[in-house]
């Protein structure tokens, strides 16, 4: 390689056959392996020049090394004109047969989902819990001193009649009703006290309407200058949480032992925001809980001094809220675990 | 309780209308659960005044003329044979709605309307109507019972509405009483109410009679349960003449529902719902002794009541005896042997006060419910019992049936009927309502409820009347005023006074509901089965008789004996709710429940029994396994960040090779596995389905357990994949555990893949596992861990026979 032209010549050469080549080449795969061939530093036709280098004159070193990295420059731009080519081909016809039906339903293994009364029992303890109450867990066996004595029941009192109680011996039973807790939690520690209590309680009732088993989440503050303004205070905020802004209470007089006064709560009907539909039954009211100041008698029992303390007390009915929240028409529906009903309920 | 508008009018004069008067009781706590006027059903009938009545030949009908006031004259055929010219009679017009009747022309069937009708070839434009027709009896009118036309009043409006004329514009009101107000449990004590709220003046009954001066030498009356019996009044009444009651007194009771017998039943009758205090007559001839005993019953005693039923007593049951045996059992019904029957002539009163609890536990235990039952339960107060003896005396004598005696025994054990002193504090009165009631508002509501209030400063003196009995303190007085001025004065505060606390979920309460949601998560839905089940819940899963779940504590009076004991496991009641959707065609799906199961130490239960905590869950479907099961046991173990262990176990009820015992740290948790065919097929279940029970109680121990990050190792981990041959006979757990134990370094084990085929040979299989080995300090080199794979290998080699497969 004495001078130049042969140089030229040379390189004349590789591009016509290049080019030659790469008509024939047909995919970006083709392209790989024929560049390697080349520009391999040792076997590769341009990429072997390089190497020759040694044998080439000092003068002419410069030149030489411009002219075959121009050569270089050409073949890799028109290498990856034609890899871009056919990789957007090849691409598309990729694409293409990786075709889906995406209405096809998903893989997804579908979740579960909560019960309605924990639905409704995590929404109350969130309301409460942010008012400070703490949630005590009761038994639901229970002794007939905790259910109904100390709450102001004692054995001859007609109002153990309101409730049809399930005996497990002459000192045991089912829990009635989940205000039993608030003894115990009276005897066990101080004022203030605020607690909300759910639980499974039980009467021995069972038809189209009751169930035998039912929750109830039972609700106590005792501290100072409680008042029935304070109950109706929290009540408020609490059902304007849990059935929609705008939803009133309205009290109205009723009888339980453990509270003087008793007062039933209705809330206006959030369906039809009171002017009365089937839910509730025209008076534009729906009945959701009962409620009262704690009897005197009920604390003074719990060694808490009544002229200290006052307190008010509540007792809601889980199903109720679950049925009229999400509009189930049994409550024994709730109690049979059939798939498409517990599946159909969601936070 | 049922209380005629009509009734209640005689003591309390009431100027609102019905709906009115709902809405006031609703406001002071009485809430009316139905109210309906007499004649609801009844419409467009008025008074006809028959101008001609001609009999139609051949037949028992009358072409009538009949002057229908503004509806001019109309043509009307009628059947009756009492129709003639000149009579005044209901007519309902075309278009009237009145009681169709059956051919014995008494039976009711129903509503209908009239329309214009054809006779015999007459045109006929409504209908001349008996009594029946238009919803009265005899009892609610005289001549309503004639099997004929009902006879109106001369002096009747021709055209007017029947309806007031007749008494069928009446209200029944069904009002709801509570616990607490006992003396409201009577008309009259209605009365008072509505006469409080309404500020009207209440009319007492007349309570004056006269004694004739004749006694009954020789008669007493002797009490020898006074705990259960504080008062007890006896008078003799004689010269008696037992008939029919009095027109006005018939009707009030047909009002309530209640049928006429005679004049003597029916004033006991009428007292008990005027005055809600039950009364009792004998029939004197019948006492033997000339006298009355209130005692307990002896064991085994029998009495046979006005039900003609025999009852065997009990000592725990108050009976009236006469010299010698029983004539009532107390409170509850009076005996057969001393009923006043036709011929009485001399009859004993009985007004008393017994024991509310003792009426109410005798009436539940023998299944003897009465009106005077559900009375004395509530509570009957002396006052009452005091004053309807008067009355009762009264009606004798309004009723002219009888003379009353000077015989009056009286035995009480010395408590008052004057009202009682009770002093409050204004101050502490509102500030149980957290509002300040004006004081004039307060003595007018005290006032109108007969307290006769007296306010000095702060001290608030009452008088409280001794029918009563609810009123002792502050808090009642507070309830008083609240519900008669208005619980819309209560206004929301926020608890100013109270102090600051922290609420929520503790964390026990959160680690139950990550669980819950995680199962959720992982597929599963929440259910909630009763806390109860049936004995044969524990046969279905084939415990034996030694098994502690039999022991499981007993209602003593359950609904039936499906929901008799407090349930030991949660299984059956699961694998019923997998049948149970099985059953609706829901062929697949995983239910979970946290529920307590209960354990006694002794039964009949001494002490607190445990309430358990527990998981069960259950799946089923084509694509369930005993694996998928497992996985949602593994969620708990992941959620709570423990690991568990299984190997497998026996059930009675699970498959005998697809079971599992459940292990954390080496405590048994637990069981999983698959419901055995015999069970499927002897439950109709039509897919395979698979049940996990795990004692939450016993995880409690690693709840809020402190996650503890651990550094990224520094070097390489190296995976080597194994895959080994061995008798199928050993197992995963064995396997992977030898794995582990062989280096110190394993961090973990991986089965990835299981082959059983003939190339292996028959009781061979292959399993292969990735085993990743983390350097601690320092590198490790290949040369390292083949070391460690050679020392694997050998110890699986010498443990198990397993041999790396070539």
């Amino acid at each position: 390689m004495a001078d130049l032209n042969e140089l030229s010549e040379k390189l004349n050469a590789i591009k016509a056959e290049i080019r030659n080549e790469l008509e024939r080449l047909e995919n970006s795969k083709s392209v790989f392996e024929y560049k390697k061939t080349i520009f391999d530093s040792k076997t590769g036709k341009v990429g072997s020049l390089m190497r020759e280098m040694g044998k080439i004159p000092n003068e002419m070193k410069a030149e030489y090394g411009k002219r075959v990295n121009e050569i270089k420059n050409w073949a890799q731009d028109l290498f990856d004109e034609m890899d871009e080519r056919f990789k957007k081909e090849e691409m598309r016809i990729r694409y293409e047969a990786e075709k889906l039906d995406v209405t096809m339903p998903s893989d997804y293994k579908r979740q579960g989902y909560l019960h309605p009364n924990t639905l409704v029992r995590n929404q109350i303890v969130d309301i409460f819990g942010s008012m400070g109450f703490e949630i005590y867990e009761g038994t639901e066996i229970e002794t007939d001193y905790y259910n109904f004595t100390a709450l102001n029941t004692p054995d001859d009192h007609p109002a153990r009649d309101m409730q049809d109680t399930f005996y497990l011996s002459d000192k045991f039973l089912l829990r009635t009703q989940t205000s039993a807790g608030q003894i115990h939690v009276m005897e066990e520690r101080k004022p203030p006290i605020k607690i909300i209590s759910p639980g499974k309680v039980f009467r021995s009732d069972d038809d189209a309407t009751h169930s035998p088993m039912f929750s109830q989440m039972e609700g106590l503050v005792v501290d100072k200058g409680i008042s029935l303004c304070d109950l109706k205070g929290m009540l408020d905020e609490f059902v304007q949480k849990i059935f929609g802004e705008g939803t009133r209470t309205r009290l109205r007089p009723s009888y339980f032992p453990f509270t003087e006064p008793s007062v039933e709560v209705d809330v206006s009907c959030f369906q039809c925001k009171g002017k009365g539909c089937k839910l509730c039954k025209g008076t534009g009211w729906i009945e959701v809980l009962g409620a009262g100041v704690v009897n005197r008698k009920v604390l003074e029992g719990c060694g808490i001094d009544s002229d200290v303390y006052s307190g008010f007390a509540f007792g809601i009915g889980i199903e109720r809220i679950a049925m009229l929240k999400y509009g189930i028409n049994n409550i024994k529906l709730l109690f049979e675990s059939d798939l498409r009903v517990l599946d159909q309920i969601r936070e | 309780m049922l209380v005629p508008l009509s009734w209640l009018k005689e003591y309390v004069d009431i100027d609102v209308t019905p709906d009115e008067l709902e809405e006031k009781l609703f406001s002071c706590g009485f809430e009316v659960e139905e109210k309906y006027e007499i004649g609801h059903d009844i419409s467009k009938v008025v008074v006809g005044l028959v101008k001609e009545c001609e009999p139609i030949p051949e037949t028992h009908l009358h072409l009538c003329k009949v002057d229908a006031g503004t509806a001019g004259e109309l043509q009307i055929c009628c059947g009756a044979d009492n129709v003639k010219a000149g009579g005044k009679f209901p007519l309902a017009l075309i278009g009237a709605t009145v009681y169709a009747t059956a051919k014995d022309h008494k039976t009711l069937e129903g509503v209908m309307t009239i329309g214009q009708g054809k006779l015999r070839g007459y045109d006929s434009y409504g209908m001349l109507c008996s009594g029946v027709e238009i919803g009265l009896s005899e009892d609610m009118y005289e001549g309503a019972g004639y099997n004929g036309l009902l006879v109106l009043p001369d002096d009747s409006p021709v055209g007017e509405d029947v309806k007031p004329i007749v008494g069928l514009d009446d209200w029944i009101f069904d009002i709801a009483i509570t616990a607490n107000r006992p003396d409201c449990q009577s008309i009259f004590g209605i009365a008072r109410e509505v006469a409080a709220v309404l500020g009207s003046k209440i009319h007492e009954p007349s309570l004056d009679y006269h004694e004739t001066g004749v006694k009954k030498e020789g008669f007493a009356v002797n009490v020898d349960a006074p705990d259960i019996c504080p008062r007890y009044i006896g008078h003799y009444v004689y010269d008696v003449k037992i008939g029919p009651s009095p027109a006005w007194m018939r009707r009030r009771l047909a009002l309530i529902g209640q049928t006429s017998i005679s004049n003597l039943v029916d004033i006991t009758n009428y007292i008990l719902n005027e005055l809600g205090q039950p009364m009792h007559a004998f029939d004197y001839a019948y006492l033997e002794g000339d006298q009355i005993n209130v005692r307990r019953a002896g064991n085994g005693e029998k009495i046979v009541t006005l039900d003609e039923k025999e009852l065997t007593l009990n000592e725990n049951n108050l009976v009236i005896c006469d010299g010698v045996k029983p004539v009532a059992l107390a409170g509850i019904m009076g005996g057969l042997n001393s009923e006043i029957l036709d011929t009485t002539t001399e009859v004993l009163f009985e007004a008393a006060k017994f024991a509310r609890d003792n009426i109410r536990k005798s009436s539940r235990a023998l299944g003897k419910v009465s009106d005077s039952s559900a009375r004395f339960s509530k509570g009957v107060d002396e006052y009452t019992t005091v004053m309807a003896m008067k009355r009762a005396l009264h009606l004798i004598e309004e009723l002219e049936c009888g003379k009353v005696s000077s015989t009056h025994v009286d035995t009480n054990t010395g408590n008052s009927i004057d009202a009682s002193e009770l002093k409050v504090s204004v101050d502490k009165v509102n500030g149980v309502l957290g509002i300040k009631v004006p004081d004039d508002e307060i003595v007018r509501i005290l006032g109108s409820l007969d307290f006769a209030p007296v306010l000095n400063g702060d001290e608030l003196i009452l008088k409280i009347p001794a029918y009563r009995e609810d009123m002792e303190s502050y808090q009642d007085v507070a309830e008083e005023i609240i519900r008669m001025y208005g619980y819309d004065h209560i206004v929301p505060t926020f608890m100013p006074t109270a102090e600051v606390t922290m609420g929520g979920y503790n964390l026990e309460q959160k680690n139950e509901l990550k669980l819950k949601r995680a199962l959720c998560a992982a597929g599963a839905s929440e259910g909630i089965h009763y806390s109860f089940f049936s004995p044969a819940s524990l046969d279905l899963i084939g415990l034996p008789e030694d098994a502690p779940e039999r022991h499981a504590i007993k209602i003593m009076n359950p609904i039936n004996e499906d929901l008799s004991l407090m349930r030991t496991t949660l299984a059956p009641q699961m694998i019923q709710a997998m049948q149970r959707n099985q059953k609706k065609g829901i062929l697949s799906g995983s239910i979970y429940e946290f529920g307590n199961v209960f354990a006694a130490d002794k039964l009949p239960l001494e002490e607190y029994p445990k309430e358990l905590e527990t998981i069960c869950i259950g799946c089923f479907g084509e694509e369930e396994s005993f694996f998928t099961l497992k996985g949602l046991v593994d969620v708990i173990a992941d959620t709570l960040g423990i690991e568990f262990d299984y190997e497998a176990k026996e059930k009675p009820f699970l498959h005998p090779f697809r079971t599992a015992g459940i292990k954390c740290e080496g405590e048994d948790i637990g069981y999983l596995g698959q419901v055995k065919y015999e069970l499927i097929d002897e439950l109709d279940m039509r897919v395979d389905s698979y049940v996990a029970e795990v004692s939450l109680y016993k995880l409690k121990k690693y709840y809020g357990k402190q996650q503890v990050f651990k550094p990224l190792p520094k070097f390489q981990e190296e995976k080597r994949d194994l895959c080994f041959v061995m008798s199928r006979d050993i197992t995963c757990a064995q396997v992977e555990k030898a794995i582990k134990d062989s280096s110190e370094y394993i961090t973990e084990v991986k089965l990835f893949d299981v082959y059983e085929g003939i190339q292996l040979g028959h009781d061979k299989k292959s399993m292969a596992f990735s085993v990743v080995y983390t350097p601690k300090d320092e590198e490790l080199t290949s040369e390292n861990i083949d070391g460690f794979v050679n020392s694997l290998l050998s110890e699986l080699k010498e443990k198990y026979d397993v041999v790396l497969r070539s």
